[in-house]
């Protein structure tokens, strides 16, 4: 069987080495805890406590603005100290509810169904949606909004992203060696949600004990297959893995239901496992804390809420100052300035560089190359989108299809005349995604 | 306030190759042509490759005095006066290569812009500008090496093949013959080729569309039908190679889209086809190219990809 795989993308140097081999270790919460009412997308949450409020461990704090929207529950016991804007990873601030941690560690009264075999879909997804779980590969989607398709009997593939193909981060792996059979759970129960549908679990070939791991483990699953992919970045995209996995094509105005697809990531399908078989929500997420920076680079399962810095205390801080702190892969992550921003549902990754790359080199002019057009998964011109979008040149910019980049950073990764094709694209994008709300 | 740590936008990482690392593995890949042509021609040689690029760089070094902003470490430059100092004959006087040079980057890449900017290639253009200025100069090719007859003095292969006579097709693959400085090895270009398609500076798309198309038409409307010592000697001669490997996939002035690639590559074999075989000439490279260029925008324009998904729903799994 071909190799499965997209067109485009790129190798990076993956930095995996840095954390996969150690053990998940468990932080205990800090003693002050950040919960922004907004970390998924959609409508902020509504917080359901006020100012001096004692809240248990497992409680919900803040409950779904909408539909496209998601619970928050606390992760610690103590008392609401405040509701107030924090500032978050992406550098906006943003009305959090902040909690003193008491350190009793009282914890809510879960009732996980009595036989989730009976369970009807709708209950299926009443506690998914009540979990509070949204997409933890980093976009933050509200799952029980992706698991409710408007036709749930068309879905033919419900795929598990296990391709963790974002630079350094090791946490999906992690994940799946010490706890595959929750991820083989937790896809059986997304599953029954769809009666006509095959669970696809695809991993990159890089990581080839995950694959047998999980192979052994499924042997006896008629409904569900392992398939290997290449490794190669962006390979856990969705448009790339669904077209890896179906060969399907889905472009930005598609959703992947509209292919008969449902894309998951690893930890999302764990916390879905929680949720239905012990009626937990979401509260805790492995985050990646690495880079050459990191004294001991390493997986750690972090309660939501806990700020950067004290995870750093605990986990042994830096073995060199770093120039570059990014929430995040080396590809997609977010450069934060200062470490005293929140854990989130969609943290993936804490990487400490030691040298900024990107400020050390000087954009020079366009020699059109080409690479950029060889590498992008989208198909569409880098270069050309970049000087429409530096320009301001709206109607190019959509005649190109400017609109079809997933801003996954390939063009500018490979660009030898170092220009931040990437970052103009995206602020076009931005721009006219505003103007389309209007 | 503690620390604060650097801020920008993703990626934040970069690959490993630059602008001038391109440049000096382009250069480098010149080097056996260019070696080559020293050895056929003599020390003359030498002295003109080395005005030509002197004089490339110093234009683009008092060009960045007066923009206040200095482009001569993207090597470029070398580039340009390299390849037009082996697409000139040795006999040249070197006023004519400085001049060459000068205007290849004063006026058709600094004035249009710069890098990326010119819409030809600037060391074809300052050829094409040579030839037409000063015919005499530019196409007075004497005999080199001992297999090189007498009789022949002054006449490249391909002008002996239009006149009728026959030429040594195993000399002119090593490239003992006459023609300008880095042209006649067809042996060193193709090492040098290599240089850069292992590299991955080119791809095979320009230069094989360019070099199949063209003969194919030699075939067509070469005269001599399928005859293959007329075909490689066709092949060989001219500056063909030197064109296809390494001016016809110069960046900035090929196109960038993938089919717009072959669509360059088939234009440029006809156009030299036309230019050797239905005009007065017996060579055609440069003009070719430089008429491909000016067709670029429009290539591109027609030969745009598909976005990814673009097509809607393409079941093939």
């Amino acid at each position: 069987m071909a190799k499965l795989t997209f067109q485009g993308g790129i190798h990076p140097y993956d930095g995996k080495d840095l954390s996969k081999d150690k053990p998940i270790v468990e932080l205990k919460a800090g003693p002050v805890l950040v919960f922004p009412l907004s970390q998924h997308i959609g409508a902020p949450a509504k917080p359901l406590v006020q100012k001096g409020d004692y809240v248990y461990r497992g409680q919900k704090i803040a409950e779904a603005g909408s539909f496209v929207s998601a619970n928050i529950h606390s992760s610690v016991s103590g008392t609401v100290k405040a509701i107030e804007p924090r500032r978050v990873a992406s550098g906006d601030m943003v009305m959090s509810i902040v909690i003193e941690n008491d350190e009793k560690d009282l914890e809510m009264q879960y009732c996980p169904p009595e036989d989730v075999e009976k369970l009807s879909k709708e209950d299926i997804l009443a506690y998914i949606r009540e979990a509070g779980i949204v997409g933890m590969g980093g976009a933050g989607f509200p799952t029980h909004v992706k698991l409710s398709p408007k036709n749930p009997e068309k879905i033919e593939y419900v795929i598990a992203n296990c391709a963790e193909c974002e630079p350094y981060l090791t946490s999906d792996y992690r994940r799946m060696i010490e706890e595959p059979e929750k991820l083989v759970a937790g896809l059986k129960i997304i599953l029954s949600l769809f009666d006509k549908a095959q669970g696809i679990i695809a991993v990159e070939d890089n990581k080839p004990d995950c694959i047998k791991l999980l192979k052994d483990l499924t042997r006896n699953e008629t409904r569900i297959s392992v398939r290997a992919l290449q490794t190669k970045y962006p390979q856990g995209g969705e448009r790339s893995l669904i077209y890896a996995t179906t060969g399907r094509q889905i472009n930005s105005s598609m959703l992947p239901a509209d292919v008969g697809c449902i894309v998951n990531n690893v930890d999302t399908i764990v916390a879905v496992e929680r949720a239905v078989i012990e009626g937990k929500p979401l509260m805790e997420r492995i985050v990646t804390l690495t880079g050459d920076a990191m004294k001991h680079p390493r997986n750690y399962k972090v309660p939501t809420g806990m700020s950067y810095s004290e995870i750093l205390e605990i986990a042994g801080g830096f073995k060199e100052t770093p120039e570059k702190m990014i929430c995040g892969g080396p590809m997609m992550g977010v450069a934060i300035f200062s470490t005293d921003i929140p854990v989130t549902k969609t943290s993936t990754a804490l990487l400490a560089l030691t040298k900024d790359e990107v400020s050390a080199m000087e954009p020079g002019p366009c020699i059109n190359c080409g690479r950029c057009l060889e590498v992008c998964p989208g198909r569409v011109m880098p270069s050309k989108l970049a000087d429409a979008a530096e320009h301001f040149d709206e109607e190019t910019f959509l005649e190109l299809h400017g609109m079809e980049c997933c801003e996954c950073g390939c063009c500018s990764f490979i660009c030898p005349a170092k220009r931040p094709l990437t970052q103009e694209i995206k602020s076009m994008r931005k721009i006219q995604l505003a103007k389309r709300k209007k | 306030m503690s620390t604060q740590y650097h801020v920008s936008s993703n990626p934040h990482v970069r690959s490993a190759s630059s602008t001038s690392s391109i440049m000096t593995l382009v250069v480098i890949a010149l080097l056996p042509a260019a070696g080559f042509g020293i050895y056929n021609f003599g020390l003359r040689a030498a002295l003109v490759l080395l005005v030509s690029v002197a004089s490339a760089v110093l234009t683009e070094f008092l060009f960045g005095l007066y923009k206040k902003k200095m482009t001569i470490t993207d090597l470029s430059a070398v580039v340009t006066g390299l390849l037009l100092g082996m697409n000139l004959p040795v006999t040249v006087p070197l006023w004519m290569a400085a001049l060459g040079s000068v205007f290849a980057i004063l006026v058709v890449k600094c004035l249009f812009g710069g890098l990326g900017q010119n819409f030809m290639n600037p060391a074809l253009a300052a050829r094409c500008f040579l030839v037409i200025s000063f015919p005499r100069q530019m196409t007075n090719f004497i005999s080199t090496g001992e297999g090189a007859l007498d009789a022949y003095t002054g006449a490249t292969p391909l002008a002996l093949i239009k006149v009728g006579e026959s030429v040594n097709v195993m000399d002119m693959i090593l490239g003992k013959t006459t023609g300008t400085i880095g042209e006649t090895s067809t042996l060193a270009i193709v090492i040098g080729a290599c240089i850069l398609l292992l590299a991955g500076v080119i791809d095979l798309r320009v230069p094989g569309s360019y070099i199949v198309s063209f003969a194919i038409f030699t075939v067509l409307f070469g005269g001599h039908g399928f005859e293959p010592a007329y075909i490689s000697a066709q092949l060989a001669g001219g500056g063909l190679m030197l064109g296809a490997f390494f001016m016809a996939t110069d960046y900035v002035t090929r196109p960038i889209t993938v089919k717009g690639q072959y669509v360059y590559g088939i234009f440029l074999g006809i156009m030299t086809g036309v230019f050797r075989f239905l005009g007065p000439g017996a060579e055609g490279v440069s003009f070719a190219i430089v008429l491909g260029n000016l067709l670029v925008p429009l290539i591109e324009k027609y030969t745009r990809p598909v976005p990814f998904g673009g097509k809607g729903v393409k079941r093939n799994g």
